[in-house]
């Protein structure tokens, strides 16, 4: 669907975009990298698209009865939800009952809650890997059988189910991320406000495309030391930390290092290494600070790479490596920078 | 007797529900439960020692430095560690724009729009307070948002990016700044002062952390400052008698905020309201109690605890332990901080009201956001960018240790014992699991539930909005209580 035919329709729009905004079983960090957003902060971006909050727990005015009130109107169809926004995995513990995790003030459990509000949600959106496929609370021995809301770590199913479709035609839109960049969240939501965000835009994890199409890797500070393997051995080293140190941002999705993370940063520019937060099961890595390796070879190499062009490519590119290269990734700062005309030495 | 229940009782981090036993309109007895537990000491028991570097930020989206740097505590005892002063430097301004942040979300957030509500519509202020701290549409979110959004930069710079970040480790951080990103940290400090000064105190960050007594602070309010949001607060405040609301139980407790390469920058200690005085924290004092928690029984001791939910028990209602030093309830957060560091300012406030209040808290927090951010300014410039940023990593030695550090909400403890480099037990006591305690085996309630019995709620029961501002003044954070 073509924006320019549909901004004229969002003009005409005679109601606003109705959100609602729930915290399940998490840590609030998608909230507040959320509000982070907008030149003038999140709420004025929100009224430029006609998107009201109906209620968010972190935000709004309306707290006990008034709040438990607008809950009721939603869940008996009274009120219009274009979106319902997940954030937290869906604990289903203790057997099956979901009590690890009751709304306050209800005597439900958000399990209950989230079922009966998303066969009301036009879209149902799952705001973070924990919504998403379970995340960080489903780490083994995942003590309160955390999940998803559609996903079990990358298995379908979930808390609403395999065969779930929300009122508008799609299955749950995982924003995945932990926590995620607040423009995966804001602009996936402005697209739905408009209309023109369709199953087309959604990878095959339910993931929206408009970060997913991209890996972590893609733009990375780094990449001069990776196309050299000039790999760092410690955590403040410059060089690459594909080899030794767990970085898995060749394999995970994300458009990290293309987009600035608060202001400018991004786990691969500070020596953060990547865990593959956007991923299903990221949070069963067992040393998340050292990569595992068979015969002194990576076991988790680039997406799709085939292990012996890897290998290949890795030893010539380790004895193609120039000084400068060399000597800067084993150091916490540039010692040896480029010189135009500099002799050519490996 | 009547029993009220308010829930989801929000503009806090995380799940609260509060419940109140009426009598005549008044408070006899409060209960306060986290509803939500999701298992991290269960899940960070066996992996390996570093990974609750990965784990434990994940706490709290709010806290989350705070938790990762609790971890750094307990790996850099188990090391023998010292760190790279400019690490510490570095830490210290990422962990102050966090908290900074904190207490500037607080107050405009989740705060101050509970007086933009309806029950204040016949005072004299309430047009321009609703107009200015109205709920997602008060004039102040248009700056203060995205001023909030600009400190938080300095995470981008540091940590990559904020919430949950690796940039932190026992001997640093894993970057080293040059001189261009050394000033970039220092214009964005020098763009958020200026916030500060023409937005939140209208008055130089100086006469802020200079005010000296409850005194000054009116002339403040009436003067120099009078067209800051501060000042609108504190005539607010006046008119309302915060300073007569949610009356803590007077013992406060600080763990040492912002280790430097010469100590902390607030200290570690006690301070007794009833007494007027500090004294040394026992940190082997610290015990939980289970006896009102959906928990299992186990060792008091937080070394020697396991945390294994039971929601079998019958006098349980919330998913929180119960910590008490020596056997008491103990107040935590900024106001403890600054009463312990003895800022004359607070401990002024606390002698005249005679005990912490819902007044003095949010003081405590605005206090802090003016010295921090100077302080912070000294830590950019104090950087040696020729010096190391991190230490190499020690020995990881097995046995028991304690990560201890003070979050925006209060003194914040990971205890963990490692073997073989990997985790063989971990506790962690949060500062809400402090202030929000239910409570203990003698029937002593916690913090929260000791500054709401007495209240007089009148006709208004669950409406009350004077139950609305002592719950907030603590800025709970329920998914650190219960985690």
């Amino acid at each position: 669907m073509k924006l320019s035919s549909k901004t004229s329709e969002m003009m005409k729009r005679v109601g606003p975009f109705n959100v609602l905004w729930l915290q399940a079983g998490g840590c609030g960090g998608c909230t507040m990298s959320v509000l982070e957003r907008g030149a003038s902060g999140l709420f004025e971006e929100l009224r430029g698209f006609g998107v009201q909050l109906l209620w968010h727990p972190s935000v709004s005015e309306e707290t006990g009865e008034e709040a438990r009130a607008i809950l009721a109107e939603i869940e008996r169809g009274e009120l219009t939800l274009d979106a319902l926004c997940i954030e937290g995995a869906v604990l289903h513990g203790p057997d099956g009952s979901g009590l690890f995790n009751k709304l306050a003030g209800t005597g439900r459990s958000m399990l209950d809650w989230i079922r009966a509000l998303a066969s009301r949600a036009h879209y149902c959106l799952a705001v973070g890997s924990c919504a998403a496929f379970g995340g960080i609370p489903a780490a083994a021995p995942d003590p309160t059988d955390a999940r998803g809301l559609q996903y079990f770590s990358s298995d379908p199913g979930g808390a609403l189910g395999a065969n779930y479709v929300s009122q508008g035609g799609l299955p749950v839109i995982n924003i995945a991320g932990c926590a995620p960049h607040p423009g995966w969240i804001m602009e996936t939501l402005l697209a739905l406000s408009l209309g023109v965000f369709t199953r087309a835009d959604m990878d095959s994890l339910g993931r929206p495309r408009l970060f997913s199409d991209h890996l972590a890797h893609h733009g990375c500070s780094r990449n001069e030391f990776y196309e050299f393997k000039a790999s760092a051995d410690h955590f403040f080293e410059r060089g690459c930390l594909m080899e030794n140190l767990g970085c898995k941002a060749t394999q995970a999705v994300g458009d990290c290092n293309q987009r600035s993370w608060n202001g400018g940063g991004s786990c691969t520019q500070v020596g953060a290494t990547c865990i593959a937060c956007t991923s299903p099961n990221f949070e069963n890595t067992r040393g998340f600070l050292e990569t595992p390796k068979r015969a002194g070879i990576p076991v988790g190499l680039p997406l799709d790479m085939p292990k012996a062009w890897f290998v290949a490519l890795a030893a010539l590119s380790k004895s193609a490596t120039p000084k400068r290269v060399r000597q800067n990734s084993h150091s916490d700062r540039i010692e040896l920078p480029p010189v135009p005309g500099a002799k050519k030495e490996t | 007797m009547s029993r009220i229940v308010i829930g989801p009782f929000n503009r806090v981090e995380g799940d609260l529900e509060v419940t109140l036993d009426l009598d005549a309109g008044v408070v006899r007895e409060a209960r306060v439960s986290a509803p939500l537990y999701r298992g991290f000491e269960q899940i960070l028991v066996g992996r390996p020692a570093e990974d609750a570097l990965a784990i434990a930020p994940r706490i709290c989206g709010i806290c989350s430095l705070s938790q990762s740097l609790a971890v750094v505590g307990a790996l850099r005892a188990a090391q023998d560690l010292q760190a790279a002063p400019n690490g510490l430097l570095m830490t210290n301004i990422a962990h102050a724009a966090e908290n900074i942040a904190d207490h500037l979300t607080h107050f405009y957030v989740f705060f101050m729009p509970d007086f933009a509500r309806k029950a204040y519509a016949r005072r004299p202020w309430f047009e321009a307070i609703e107009r200015r701290f109205k709920a997602t549409r008060g004039t102040n979110l248009r700056e203060t948002l995205p001023a909030r959004a600009g400190l938080l930069q300095t995470m981008g710079l540091i940590a990559g990016k904020w919430p949950h970040s690796l940039a932190f480790h026992p001997g640093g951080v894993t970057r080293a700044i040059d001189l261009g990103e050394q000033m970039r940290l220092l214009a964005l400090l020098a763009a958020f002062r200026a916030f500060l000064e023409k937005t939140l105190f209208a008055a130089p960050l100086e006469a802020i952390s200079e005010l000296e007594n409850s005194r000054a602070l009116e002339i403040f309010a009436e003067g120099r400052g009078a067209a800051g949001d501060f000042a609108a607060f504190l005539r607010v405040a006046r008119e309302t008698t915060l300073d007569q609301l949610g009356r803590g139980p007077g013992l406060l407790m600080s763990s040492g905020a912002y280790l430097g390469p010469n100590g902390h920058r607030f200290p570690r200690g006690l301070f007794d309201c009833a007494a007027g005085a500090t004294r040394p924290l026992p940190f082997d004092a610290i015990q939980e109690d289970v006896s009102h928690a959906w928990m299992r029984d186990s060792a008091a001791e937080p070394a020697n605890a396991e945390t294994i939910p039971d929601m079998s028990r019958d006098e349980a209602y919330s998913f929180a332990k119960a910590p008490r030093l020596a056997g008491r309830a103990v107040e935590v957060g900024a106001l403890a901080r600054q009463a312990v560091a003895g800022h004359p300012l607070i401990r002024d406030l606390l002698a005249q009201a005679g005990a912490p209040n819902v007044f003095a808290r949010v003081v405590a927090r605005l206090l802090e956001i003016a010295i921090l951010t100077q302080t912070t300014e000294n830590w950019a410039r104090d950087l040696r960018l020729g010096d190391p940023f991190c230490a190499k990593d020690g020995l990881l030695r097995d046995g028991p240790v304690i990560g201890f550090v003070e979050a925006a909400r209060g003194a914040l403890g990971h205890w963990a014992t490692f073997g073989d480099g990997r985790i063989l037990r971990y506790q962690i006591v949060a500062p809400t699991t402090w202030n929000f305690s239910p409570r203990d085996a003698s029937g002593a309630p916690g913090p929260l539930e000791f500054a709401l019995q007495g209240l007089e709620v009148g006709d208004e029961a669950a409406s009350s909005v004077a139950v609305q501002h002592i719950v907030r003044s603590f800025d709970p954070c329920m998914v650190c209580t219960a985690h």
